[in-house]
C-alpha cells in the first residue's frame, strides 16, 4: 500500500487504490463493468509485483482510454487488431507479461482474424474480453454477441436470426484451439463474482510466466446506457438473459477441456 | 565489405535487413516479393531474428505496430494489393511515429492486377496512402545493389524521424539477379536508444504510451503540426537524387526505379545521336527532390516524365516545374515495362517539337 494512502486521523485503512492504476478519473458510465475490471487487473498486477515487467494493449471501443487508468506501459491498437499488436510485443519482449483488454465488437467482429490466429498460435498473452451484447462507445449498435431479439439501435424490432444470424459464441470457438491454455468466463456483478475474476487474472499471469500460452478470460458485462437500463436492472436483466447464452465457468484449465460445462441451449430459430 | 555475390533483388534485401540488425519480420506471403520472407525464414530465424508468417497483412502491419512500440528494429514487406491491406496500420503508426520499414515490390494494377512489375503504387506510397495528413519516407532503388544498401539507409531514417520508412521497388527488381556488395554496417552503433518504447514501466519513469488517439482537436493539431514540421526538416535535409548527363543538357527525363534503368540507356541512345539529353533519377520520393528540379528548369527546353503507371510522379515533376517548361509524360501500364527504344523515340519526336538542335560533336557517345 503507497505510503501516502495511509490513515493517519485514526481510521483503519482497509483498501487503497492500487499504485497501477492513475489518479485519472474513470468516463466509464454508473454501474459499468469496466470500472471493476480495470480495478481488480490492475490490483493483480500489484500484487504479482509486475507493473515494471507489464505491457497492455488498449481497443477500439468503449474501454479505448483504458491506459489513463492503467498505469503500465501501453500501446493503443487499431480497432480489432489489439491480438496483432500484442503479439508483435511479446515476439519483441518474450519475458514480459502483455495483455490486450477488448470488447465484443473489437475481439469478435472487426477482429476475429485477428483474435483466432492469435489463440490458435499459442500467443503467451492474457486477452480480457468484456461481452456485453452492443456497441457501447457508438451509441448502441447490435454486437455480434447481441442476443437473438435483443433491441439495438441498428436493430430496432430486435435481433432478428433471418437477418442478423446469432449470437457469436467465440469463446467456445478458442477453447476448441489447441493453442488455447487457459479459456474462462466470468463476470463482476457480485463480490463474489469479481474474486473468481481476480483468480482468473492471477493464474492467467501465473501461465504466463511459466509461459503456457494463450489466455482468455472473457468477462460477461452489463450496459446500463446500451440497454437503456439502471445499473440494478442491468445486472438482473444479465443473470435472467446474457448468462444462459453465455454460461459462467472455465472452459478450459491447463490446456484441458472443462468436461462438465453448463449445457449451451439450442439457438431456436 | 563483403565480397561481391550474385543475388536476388528479393534476397539481397532480406540478407541486408539480418546485416541491419532487424530483430522482428511479420510478412504474408505474395508474388512477387515471397523471397524475402523465405529467405529471412531461412537465414533470419537461423541468425536470431523473429520471423513470422502470419493470417493477413493487416496483422503483419499491425505486429509492426506493436513490435516497433517495444522499441525493436522491425519490418514488413508485401506487394501492391498487401500494401494496400497495411495502409489503416501505416496511418496508426505514422502518427505513434513509430519507426519500422515497410518494402513494397510492386506489382500492376489495380484490384488482382498482374504480378508483373509496376509504378502503379506512387501515389499510395508518397502521398499517404491511409487516412490523415501524413508521409512515409520512401525510398526506390534501381539496382539489387540499392535495394540492400537502401535497407540500411530506410532503417536508419526510420529512426532518425521516427517515421516509417518504405522501399518502393518493383517485380523485377525484386526477381533480377545482379552482383551485390553489402556494405559494412554495425547495427550497434547505428541505432539509437528507444525511452518512450513500452518497454514496461519501472519505478523511475512515467509509463509510455504507444497512441495516435487525441481526442482534443486542439492535441490533436499539435501532434499534426509536429508531424507537418517534421516532414518539413525531411523536406530540407534528406533529399536524395542522381543525375545522368545533366551538365549541358536542355532535354531532362525523370524516372526513377526500373525505369530509370531504362531511361539511362534511353538517354546514351539519345547522345549517340547528339541530342542534348540528361537523366534525374530521383532517389527519395519522399521527400520528393524539388530543389534540383528548381536548379535544372531554367535551362532546359523540355521535360520528359517515364514511368510504370498512367502518370503519377509527373504531378510533382510538374509542381517543381512551375510552368516554366513543357513537361511531357511517357508510360506504360499494366506490368509492361518501356524499351529503351521507345523511349528514344519519345525523346526524338519531343526534340523535333522543341527545336533542339542536336550537339555537333556527340562527345558523349
Amino acid at each position: 500500500m503507497p505510503e501516502t494512502m495511509v490513515p493517519t486521523n485514526g481510521y483503519e485503512c482497509v483498501w487503497a487504490k492500487p499504485e497501477t492504476l492513475t489518479e485519472t478519473k474513470l468516463h466509464y458510465c454508473p454501474g459499468c463493468s469496466h470500472g471493476v475490471v480495470h480495478k481488480i487487473l490492475m490490483e493483480a498486477v500489484q500484487e504479482l509485483d509486475i507493473q515494471s515487467e507489464t505491457v497492455g494493449v488498449a481497443p477500439v471501443g468503449c474501454s479505448v482510454f483504458a491506459y489513463h487508468y492503467m498505469n503500465v506501459d501501453m500501446q493503443e491498437a487499431a480497432h480489432g487488431r489489439a491480438a496483432a499488436v500484442a503479439t508483435g510485443i511479446k515476439r519483441m519482449l518474450p519475458d514480459k507479461y502483455v495483455f490486450s483488454y477488448q470488447g465484443d465488437g473489437d475481439l469478435a467482429a472487426i477482429g476475429t482474424g485477428e483474435t483466432i490466429h492469435a489463440a490458435n498460435r499459442g500467443e503467451n498473452i492474457l486477452v480480457i474480453f468484456i461481452n456485453n451484447a452492443i456497441y457501447g462507445m457508438t451509441g448502441g449498435q447490435m454486437a455480434p454477441t447481441t442476443l437473438l431479439g435483443m433491441k439495438t439501435s441498428t436493430t430496432p424490432e430486435g435481433r432478428n436470426v433471418e437477418t442478423q444470424g446469432f449470437p457469436f459464441r467465440i469463446t467456445e470457438l478458442i477453447a476448441m484451439l489447441p493453442g488455447a491454455h487457459y479459456v474462462t468466463r466470468q463476470a463482476v456483478h457480485t463480490p463474489n463474482a469479481v474474486r473468481q475474476f481476480k483468480k482468473a487474472v492471477t493464474k492467467s499471469f501465473q501461465y504466463q510466466k511459466e509461459k503456457k500460452g494463450y489466455c482468455l478470460i472473457e468477462i460477461v458485462s452489463n450496459c446500463p446506457s446500451g440497454w437503456k437500463l439502471t445499473p440494478v436492472e442491468a445486472n438482473k436483466w444479465m443473470e435472467e438473459n446474457m448468462f444462459p447464452v453465455y454460461p459462467l465457468g472455465d472452459l478450459k484449465v491447463d490446456g484441458k477441456p472443462v468436461e462438465k460445462r453448463p449445457a449451451v441451449p439450442a439457438t431456436k430459430k | 565489405m563483403s565480397e561481391a555475390l550474385l543475388m536476388k533483388g528479393n534476397e539481397a534485401l532480406a540478407e541486408a535487413a539480418i546485416r541491419a540488425g532487424c530483430q522482428g519480420y511479420f510478412g504474408y506471403p505474395i508474388t512477387p516479393q515471397s523471397e524475402v520472407l523465405e529467405y529471412l525464414a531461412e537465414e533470419g530465424r537461423k541468425r536470431g531474428m523473429v520471423v513470422m508468417q502470419v493470417e493477413s497483412e493487416l496483422a503483419a502491419i499491425n505486429m509492426v505496430y506493436g513490435a516497433a512500440g517495444a522499441g525493436a528494429r522491425v519490418m514488413t514487406s508485401s506487394s501492391s494489393p498487401g500494401i494496400s491491406l497495411m495502409q489503416e496500420g501505416l496511418s496508426y503508426i505514422a502518427c505513434a511515429e513509430l519507426p519500422c520499414l515497410v518494402v513494397n515490390v510492386n506489382r500492376g494494377g489495380p484490384g488482382l492486377g498482374t504480378i508483373q512489375p509496376s509504378q502503379g503504387d506512387y501515389f499510395q506510397s508518397t502521398k499517404g496512402g491511409g487516412h490523415g495528413d501524413y508521409h512515409l519516407i520512401v525510398l526506390a532503388p534501381a539496382s539489387v545493389q540499392e535495394m540492400a544498401d537502401f535497407v540500411f539507409d530506410a532503417f536508419d531514417l526510420a529512426d532518425k524521424y521516427r517515421n516509417p520508412a518504405m522501399i518502393l521497388a518493383d517485380g523485377a527488381l525484386g526477381q533480377m539477379m545482379e552482383k551485390i556488395v553489402f556494405r559494412d554496417y554495425n547495427p550497434k552503433d547505428s541505432i539509437p536508444a528507444k525511452e518512450w518504447a513500452t518497454t514496461g514501466k519501472p519505478k523511475s519513469r512515467e509509463r509510455n504510451i504507444v497512441t495516435s488517439l487525441h481526442i482534443q482537436p486542439e492535441k490533436m493539431e499539435q501532434i499534426n503540426l509536429n508531424l507537418q514540421e517534421k516532414y518539413r526538416r525531411m523536406r530540407e535535409r534528406e533529399q536524395r537524387y542522381q543525375l545522368v548527363n545533366t551538365e549541358d543538357c536542355e532535354i531532362l527525363v525523370v524516372a526513377y526505379g526500373l525505369a530509370a534503368r531504362v531511361c539511362h540507356r534511353a538517354v546514351e541512345l539519345a547522345r549517340h545521336q547528339g541530342l542534348p539529353v540528361g537523366l534525374l533519377r530521383p532517389i527519395t520520393l519522399f521527400p520528393y527532390p524539388y530543389n534540383i528540379v528548381h536548379e535544372l528548369r531554367d535551362r532546359l527546353r523540355r521535360v520528359l516524365v517515364v514511368e510504370m503507371n498512367s502518370g503519377q510522379m509527373v504531378e510533382d515533376v510538374r509542381l517543381a516545374i512551375e510552368g516554366r517548361v513543357p513537361v511531357d509524360f511517357y508510360g506504360k501500364m499494366g506490368g509492361i515495362i518501356p524499351s529503351p527504344d521507345d523511349v528514344l523515340e519519345k525523346l526524338i519526336t519531343m526534340t523535333d517539337r522543341a527545336g533542339v538542335k542536336q550537339i555537333k560533336e556527340a562527345s558523349h557517345a
